[in-house]
Formats: C-alpha cells, sequence, structure tokens
C-alpha cells in the first residue's frame, strides 16, 4: 500500500503553492485583449461625464457662463459648484483630514483645478461644450515655492480655513501651514550633533513627480432611480473605503452602494485617492437618470490625480572621527499643494517618514515635517511606497554617502559598520519602530562578492586616472543603496484611515468536489492575486491552486478590506488568507478523524490530505473530506467548509534588499548609461518567485524614471511644465537597463508564512541606488551632493559647474 | 456633425458603419464595434496601448481618424489567435515569460511584436527593444517582454516554415 502513495515532494509540486512560480491565471484573458477595465465598460444609455479645469494656478472664478455649452446638441447638464452646493457636495473630505472642493468654489488653487463637470451623449459632445462653457477668472498671485508660501506676507491661499489656528494634526502657525508633525527627541539630538566629531549636513529635494499608471483614472456610477442602488465601477485601490466614503458624503446608504474595481491598468497609489470625477460622476447619474462615465485623459491625471514626493530634506548626520553614526536630525518643508489629500494612515500625516533611520543604529534621531499649502495639485500618494518610505530610504541613504565623504570613507565601509545587526532584531529604532527582523551583513557581503566590488572600485579609478588624462570624456559612478522599509500596514491600534481600521480579510467556500473561491478585501492591479493567494491557500489546506479561484473588488461579495497600496497585500490579506486556510483545515481535521474513525489528535495534516498519525496508508484526502463536509451527518459539526478570517497584523513587516549600479556619464552630454544594475531582496518567505522577480524588475523601471528624468515640474506661474508623456519621462525599453536580481531570505516572525511584501521595495531601494550612481562618479571632483531627478541637462550642469567642459 | 460612411474590415470581418469624420479610429474600434482590446493610455501617439495593425503596419490607433482607415484591414489583439482558440506563439511566450503584469499594455505590446516579428524575424535584444521603443510598460520594466518576443520568434519561424 505504501509505495502506492506519491511521495510528499510530488504531491506538494501538484499543489503549485508557496514557493512555485506558477504560471498567472489573469493572462489568458490578457494576451487576448479580454481584460475588463473601467474603459471597457458600455452600459444602455451610458453618458459621459468630463471637466472644465482651470486653466490658472490661483484665480478667482467670477462667473460661469452654460448657455453656450448646453445648446451643443447632446449635451445634457453642465454641473457647478452652485448645483452640488444643495447636496453639500461641492467639498469633500479627503483622505488626510483636510476638504477639498469638489469643483470650485468661488476661487481655484491649481491649475487643471476642476471648475465645471459637463455631461453629454458622447465623448466628442463633452469635449465640443467643454470649449465653450465662459469661466471669467481674476487672476491672484501664485505661489509654488513651499518656503515663500511661508513668509509673512505669502499669499492667502485657503481662504476657507482663515482663522483656523488648528488643523487635523494640530496647530497651525501661519495661514498656508497644515501640520508639524515631530518624531523623537530633539534636544538630545541637537546636543549629540553639538558635540560630535564629525557632522554632515545637506538639503535633500525629492522632486514632485506622479505614479502616472498606463491606465488613467475613470469610473462608470449608475444610480438605478428604481431599486434607489448605486453601482459604481471605477479604478479604486480600496473599494470597500471609496464605498464607505461614497456613502459617508452622499447620505445613500451603504447597504445601497456597491463598488466594483474591475481590471486594473497599474495603479501605484495613483488610484488610492477620492477624485473630484467619482463624485461628479456620482450626481451626474443620480440628476440624470443614466449611467456616466469618466475617464480622465493624460494631461489631466499628470496634472491633477495625486502627485507623490514633494519633500524638501534639511538634514544633519552626525558620526564619530571612526564612522560610527551617533545621531540624525532631519527637518522637511512638505509641498501638499492646494488640499491635504495625501494619502496616509490618520495617524501619520508624514506617512511612515520616521523609518527615516533606515538600516543602521542610530542611538538617537529626530524628525520635523511640516505640511505646507501651495499653488500645485494635492496628492501626496505613496507612488510604489509605504507612505513616505520612498523619500525616507532616500534621505538616510544620500546622507550616508554624504558622511562617508567626509570621513573618507567608501560608503560600503560605512554603512557595513552601522548596520544593525542580526542579534538586535527585533530592533527598536530611535524615532519609534519594531523591526521584525533582519540580516543586514549577509545581505550586503553576498551583494559585494556578486558585483565584485572591490573589482569595481579599482575599474573606477583607472577610468578617472584615464579621464584625468583626457582620453575619455566619460566617468564611472558605482551606486550602492542598502533599503530598509516598512510595510503591511497595519496593526489597527494605530493604522486606520479615516477612522477604519487598516486590517484586511480573507474569505474562503470550499466546494463538495473539493474545489475553492476565496473572496478578499484587497484588489491587484497586475501584482497576480489571482496567482499568488491561490498558492498560499493551495499551500495552507492541499488544495491545488489551479482549482482554486481567487475573486477581489466587489464590495457585494467581497469581506471587508483596506484594498492594495503600500506593499500590504501579502503582509495582511495574504496573512488573512492563510489563517482562514488554517480554520478549514482545523474543521477538515474533525472531519478526517471522523471518517478514519480516530480521535482528532490521531490524525495529522500531510500535504493534501490527513493521516493517522504513524500509518500514513490509512488517510483522507482534502477532496474526499469536502465531500464528506457537505454530505455526511457529523455529530457535533456543522455541515460545509467555509472560513473567513480578518487579520489586524500586530506589527508592520521590515523587507530589505542590497542595491548596486554602474553608471557610464558622459560629461559633454550628461547623458548617463546604465551599464549594471544588481538588486538583492530579501521579503521573507517567497511565495511566487517569477512575479517577485516581475515586481522588481518594474520598480526598479520605475525608479530609474524618478531618478533620471521624471519629474511634474511648474513654471513661476503654477503652469504644469510637464503634463505629457512628450515632457514626463516614461523609459521605454530602449533607456531600461537588464536587471540581475538576487535574493536571501529572512522570514517575518509574526507572519503566518513568514512573508514580508515585494511590490515597492525596488523603488524604496533603486530611487537612491541611481541617485548615488550619478554623485559617486563626479565625486572625485568634489560634488556632494545635486538634486534629482538627473536628467542630461542638469548633469551636464554639474559637470559644468565643477568645470570639467575646460 | 454629418456622418460618413466607413467600410473596413477587422480581424477578417467586413464591417461597415456611419461615424462622424472626426471620430478616432480608436474611439471607433472601442465603442461603435465593442472590440476593447486595444486601451488608451495616452492619445498622443506616445504610449502605444492602442496599437494596431493596419495594412501590415503598426499604428497607433488613437491618432488616426477612422476616415483615414476607411478601406483598410485591421488586425488586433484579438484577431491573432487562431480560429480554433490556439493562441498565438507571441500570446504563448507573454504568458510563460511573465511579460505582463496589468495587462493594461499588454494588447498593443503583443500586436506591435506580431508586426516588428514579421519585419525582422530574428531579431536581437537591441533589436527588440528598439523595435518596441514605441510601446510603453510601466509594471515589467520589459526584461520579460523582451524575452518573451525572442522566445516567441523561432516558434513563428517554424510555423511560417510549416506553412509554406
Ligand atoms: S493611446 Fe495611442 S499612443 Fe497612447
Ligand atoms: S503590464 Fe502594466 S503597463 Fe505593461
Amino acid at each position: 500500500m505504501n509505495e502506492m502513495i506519491p511521495p510528499a515532494g510530488d504531491r506538494a509540486a501538484a499543489l503549485k503553492g508557496l514557493g512555485s512560480s506558477r504560471k498567472r491565471v489573469e493572462d489568458v484573458r490578457f494576451t487576448q485583449g479580454k481584460g475588463a477595465y473601467v474603459d471597457d465598460i458600455k452600459l444602455k444609455d451610458m453618458v459621459f461625464g468630463d471637466f472644465v479645469r482651470s486653466p490658472y494656478a490661483h484665480a478667482r472664478v467670477v462667473s460661469v457662463n452654460k448657455e453656450a455649452a448646453l445648446a451643443v446638441p447632446g449635451v445634457i447638464a453642465v454641473l457647478t459648484a452652485e448645483d452640488l452646493a444643495p447636496l453639500g457636495l461641492h467639498w469633500m473630505p479627503t483622505l488626510a483630514g483636510d476638504r477639498q472642493m469638489v469643483l470650485a468654489d468661488g476661487k481655484v488653487l491649481y491649475q487643471g483645478q476642476e471648475v465645471a463637470f459637463v455631461v453629454a451623449e458622447n465623448r466628442y459632445a463633452c469635449a465640443d461644450a467643454i470649449e465653450l462653457v465662459e469661466v471669467d477668472y481674476e487672476a491672484l498671485p501664485v505661489v509654488t515655492d513651499p518656503f515663500k508660501a511661508l513668509e509673512p506676507d505669502a499669499p492667502v491661499l485657503r481662504e476657507d480655513l482663515a482663522g483656523k489656528t488648528e488643523g487635523a494634526h494640530g496647530p497651525r502657525r501661519h495661514h498656508n501651514h497644515i501640520f508639524l508633525w515631530e518624531q523623537g527627541d530633539r534636544a538630545a539630538t541637537e546636543a549629540v550633533i553639538d558635540g560630535a566629531d564629525v557632522v554632515a549636513e545637506e538639503r535633500i529635494h525629492y522632486h514632485r513627480t506622479h505614479p502616472c499608471p498606463l491606465e488613467t483614472c475613470g469610473c462608470v456610477a449608475s444610480m438605478d432611480k428604481i431599486t434607489g442602488k448605486l453601482t459604481l465601477w471605477g479604478t479604486f485601490q480600496a473599494p470597500h473605503a471609496v464605498r464607505t466614503v461614497a456613502s459617508l458624503i452622499s447620505g445613500i446608504a451603504e447597504h445601497n452602494i456597491r463598488v466594483i474595481s474591475p481590471d486594473i491598468g497599474g495603479g501605484f497609489g495613483n488610484k488610492v485617492g477620492v477624485y473630484p470625477g467619482y463624485v461628479c460622476s456620482i450626481v451626474a447619474s443620480i440628476v440624470t437618470g443614466r449611467p456616466v462615465k469618466w475617464v480622465e485623459d493624460r494631461m489631466d491625471n499628470l496634472m491633477t490625480t495625486a502627485f507623490a514626493r514633494d519633500y524638501w530634506m534639511d538634514g544633519r548626520i552626525a558620526a564619530t572621527k571612526d564612522g560610527r553614526i551617533t545621531g540624525l536630525w532631519c527637518h522637511v518643508t512638505a509641498d501638499h499643494g492646494g488640499f491635504d489629500a495625501c494619502a496616509d494612515p490618520t495617524k501619520f500625516p508624514a506617512g511612515f517618514f520616521n523609518i527615516c533611520t533606515g538600516s543602521y543604529d542610530i542611538p538617537v534621531a529626530y524628525v520635523g515635517v511640516d505640511g505646507v499649502y501651495t499653488n500645485k495639485a494635492p496628492g501626496g500618494v505613496a507612488y510604489r511606497c509605504s507612505f513616505r518610505v520612498t523619500e525616507a530610504a532616500y534621505f538616510i541613504e544620500r546622507m550616508v554617502d554624504i558622511l562617508a565623504i567626509k570621513l573618507g570613507m567608501d560608503p560600503v565601509e560605512l554603512r557595513l559598520k552601522n548596520f544593525i545587526r542580526k542579534d538586535q532584531f527585533p530592533y527598536h529604532s530611535a524615532l519609534g519602530w519594531e523591526y521584525d527582523s533582519g540580516d543586514y551583513h549577509t545581505a550586503m557581503e553576498q551583494a559585494l562578492a556578486a558585483v565584485d566590488y572591490k573589482g569595481l572600485r579599482a575599474e573606477q579609478a583607472e577610468r578617472l586616472e584615464a579621464f584625468k588624462r583626457g582620453e575619455s570624456r566619460s566617468l564611472m559612478g558605482v551606486g550602492v543603496a542598502f533599503f530598509t522599509e516598512i510595510v503591511g500596514a497595519g496593526p489597527v491600534k494605530n493604522c486606520d484611515i479615516l477612522g477604519l481600521g487598516m486590517f484586511d480579510s480573507c474569505e474562503i467556500r470550499i466546494h463538495p468536489t473539493g474545489s475553492a473561491i476565496a473572496r478578499l478585501g484587497t484588489i491587484s492591479q497586475g501584482q497576480g492575486h489571482a496567482t499568488t493567494f491561490a498558492q498560499i491557500l493551495a499551500s495552507e489546506i492541499g488544495i491545488p491552486a489551479d482549482d482554486i479561484t481567487v475573486e477581489e473588488g466587489d464590495t457585494d461579495t467581497a469581506p471587508y478590506g483596506l484594498g492594495t497600496y503600500g506593499s500590504r497585500s501579502t503582509p495582511v490579506a495574504g496573512a488573512a488568507t492563510a489563517m482562514a486556510g488554517r480554520k478549514i483545515r482545523a474543521k477538515a481535521q474533525m472531519i478526517a478523524a471522523y471518517l478514519l474513525e480516530v480521535h482528532d489528535d490521531d490524525v495529522e495534516f500531510d500535504v493534501d490530505r490527513f493521516q493517522i498519525k504513524g500509518a500514513p496508508e490509512r488517510f483522507k484526502t482534502m477532496k474526499e473530506i469536502a465531500f464528506a463536509a457537505y454530505n455526511q451527518a457529523i455529530p457535533g459539526l456543522e455541515p460545509g467548509l467555509e472560513a473567513v478570517s480578518y487579520y489586524d497584523p500586530p506589527n508592520m513587516t521590515y523587507p530589505f534588499g542590497a542595491y548596486i549600479c554602474v553608471m557610464d556619464v558622459d560629461v559633454d552630454t550628461g547623458v548617463c548609461d546604465v551599464r549594471r544594475v544588481y538588486a538583492l531582496d530579501d521579503c521573507g518567505t517567497r511565495i511566487n518567485p517569477m512575479i517577485i522577480e516581475g515586481q522588481v524588475h518594474g520598480g526598479l523601471t520605475e525608479a530609474l524614471a524618478i531618478a533620471m528624468g521624471q519629474e511634474i515640474a511648474y513654471d513661476e506661474d503654477g503652469n504644469v511644465t510637464t503634463g505629457t508623456l512628450m515632457d514626463f519621462f516614461i523609459p521605454t525599453a530602449v533607456e531600461t537597463p537588464h536587471y540581475e536580481t538576487d535574493h536571501t531570505v529572512t522570514p517575518s516572525p509574526h507572519h503566518p508564512i513568514g512573508a514580508k511584501g515585494v511590490g515597492e521595495s525596488p523603488n524604496v531601494g533603486g530611487v537612491p541606488m541611481f541617485s548615488n550612481a550619478v554623485m559617486d562618479a563626479f565625486k572625485p571632483f568634489g560634488l556632494t551632493h545635486a538634486h534629482m531627478p538627473h536628467d542630461h541637462w542638469r548633469v551636464w550642469r554639474i559637470a559644468n559647474g565643477l568645470g570639467l567642459h575646460g | 456633425m454629418s456622418k460618413m460612411h466607413v467600410k473596413l474590415t477587422v480581424n477578417g470581418k467586413a464591417v461597415e458603419a456611419l461615424a462622424e469624420p472626426r471620430t478616432l479610429l480608436i474611439h471607433f474600434l472601442r465603442e461603435e464595434l465593442g472590440i476593447t482590446g486595444p486601451h488608451i493610455g495616452c492619445e498622443s501617439s506616445h504610449c502605444g496601448a492602442c496599437t494596431v495593425d493596419m495594412g501590415g503596419r503598426s499604428v497607433k490607433a488613437c491618432t488616426m481618424f477612422v476616415a483615414q482607415a476607411n478601406g483598410a484591414e485591421i488586425t488586433t489583439v484579438e484577431g491573432l489567435a487562431a480560429a480554433d482558440g490556439t493562441l498565438h506563439p507571441l500570446q504563448e511566450a507573454f504568458r510563460e515569460h511573465h511579460g505582463l503584469q496589468c495587462g493594461y499594455c499588454t494588447p498593443g505590446m503583443i500586436t506591435r511584436a506580431y508586426r516588428l516579428l514579421q519585419e525582422n524575424p530574428s531579431p536581437t535584444e537591441a533589436e527588440v527593444r528598439f523595435g518596441l521603443a514605441g510601446n510603453l510598460c510601466r509594471c515589467t520594466g520589459y526584461q520579460n517582454i523582451v524575452k518573451a518576443v525572442l522566445a516567441a520568434a523561432p516558434v513563428m519561424q517554424a510555423q511560417k516554415e510549416a506553412a509554406e
């Protein structure tokens, strides 16, 4: 009998569970053009809505004349703030505790702001009418510089806040000030810095950029007058939160709202927020009684929905002469635009920026962040990032390089000297986090060996000599970054968005024939959840991943969850999936014991079955158990095999990695040729290596874009000068280098399967890696820091400023 | 606005319709014909999400009026699989090599690669990268897309030889 049972290894492989590079189930549809994205939705009698937008960055709206627009054939309505006011919908709450105009209420605060919403039978009539809405503006002085915005005589941007000295996050000290958020021990840090052997000081700008997923934001709102039910399809990274917010602001009972996130063409944080387009589409559907579709175009997308970063970080880092870091001080001037619409957990107005002590054992630190209003678009989303971790990692990884210059040390040596040691985990950082696990030295050593770091430095020295001899016009830069992320928001005790705890959920139903469906509160935007969550479950419950359907994104069917962003799906929903699976397994164990006529404790789980301990030839497969759950009356057990888990994570997870790149910088053209990129990631337990590598390639490419050219820039009048893909840099296959990926595995001790999340790591580590490489190339000529993005023009200017053009 | 009569062949099927002359080809395909494989990512010729094959060339359907396509033969990603449902080698290769994530660029990317591999049946990696430079992807970093296209090239060659 025994030899008849396939070995456990073969049975495990057949499950395609954890660790399998299982091919994605999503791809069969996507490769044939059968994806169903929001703009693919076509409903009977559907009409189109689109915005009249302000050409001014700061102006009074004196009047809006709709007449000519309404005369265009096919135009149904033109909505303005006046029309929304009776419903109380001309303003809406933001995720950050501020409020934002849905349609301009007397004034506009940034270029592209929504002024009127035109509804028409088709998008062409809509576009015609938008041209004909006459808006009379009276221009006001514009302030796009957050430092100038805080000057005493700066123009008042938010007149609606006049006299309010208290905001959602504490006192406001100026009419354009939003909050001051402080962490750590300021006095102690300053004392250490004042008495330090060596202090490096720098102002570091992480410029404004934009997630720019290939699909823009959009929705279809359909109000059924007869049933009173509102259905809202849209590009939502957090469908349940959208439902709750929609209910709170519209007054429609939550059970009468169904929010559906169809396939999403990339999110990267862009699709977390609530935008005026959603609100106007809902109102327009209520008013017209017809489904209303709104899809922003690329320019709308870049100009208005969801910028990222825009942090001015003033840093000081102190060390002993031999390179032991003794303290870190940071003050951030955070440009939030016209409204504070940052997508952060409520108690964290600067996100998790206080992870800025990075991977280093720094005894004392202080961070202060001042949020400021300017005449720029609102947003402040986590662009492939867990709530300002990218800014924090860029800050510390630049500061450490700058300190290394000051100390005359190799940047890698300085890092190795200050890493948190393996035996220090769980590690309590000076700014309040408890790092779960890590082995930084091993990861760094593995990376150094892989790229032959010493060899690279020797080659660089030779190349420098050749340059000095006039034999070459290019310099070699080696960029090193070692990052620690903080993801998986988060424990309900301190993480919520608008009061909604940041747990996540999974509900599993096992069918009588032994296949299953799992529903989650998250939503994939390309991460391959339908593939990977089935793998987690396959390993937990012994049903092949191919027999498990994963469904997300429909609030009528999925359990409540906070959605997908901040690399939280694996740490939170992945944990919920494992925990729900364990509930299934516990019941399956009782069923198996009953069927085998033994005590519950006498059976044990083995890959895809329960067997009698010591007698593996006597077993019941999960398939048999599933059937029994539906056809046997088992004393003391309810029929069926279902479970649900709401998982409140006990802590964040802390993925980390060592990244190294090599770049050749042409001093005469400013062109930086990235010739090698090595990325080692430790994301704990690896669910699907193929998907992890894909995430790393994608994140590195976004990092390359941000570091080397991508930017949302404004001129002095507040005009967006990078509002199209002509000016906003997105690398093509030609600019994108080849990537080498590697890994170590340090499981999270508190996550049910030890996974930490990976989607954002490459962006967090990639930006400092690329930026450090550019600085490194010019280091021999005295450069310590230059602001990103390092496009050709700016790099040429660095070379020019250093006198390299003769 | 007055409408004009347009006639074209899409994925082997003859299509006739009335359309405003200013209607963009991408809107005609997506909204009139319900062919939603080609996507819209920029409406300004930059991203290639809307790429279709027209008369043996890759075309960005967002930057062309349907009037200009009058009489043309158009193939979209929906027209690549064989009549019996067998996937095109490129469709297989994209899945096999994880050449897609969100899938939004994929129809345009595959349609462009379909033409590229006819223009250059055995390209180098650099030639693939150059040949796809009109199509942006925000998710994959291109590495696996390039891998998929390189893997599909010999399969397409073999199929062609078998057919000859
Ligand atoms: S939509 Fe046609 S190129 Fe972007
Ligand atoms: S797979 Fe998302 S844009 Fe290419």
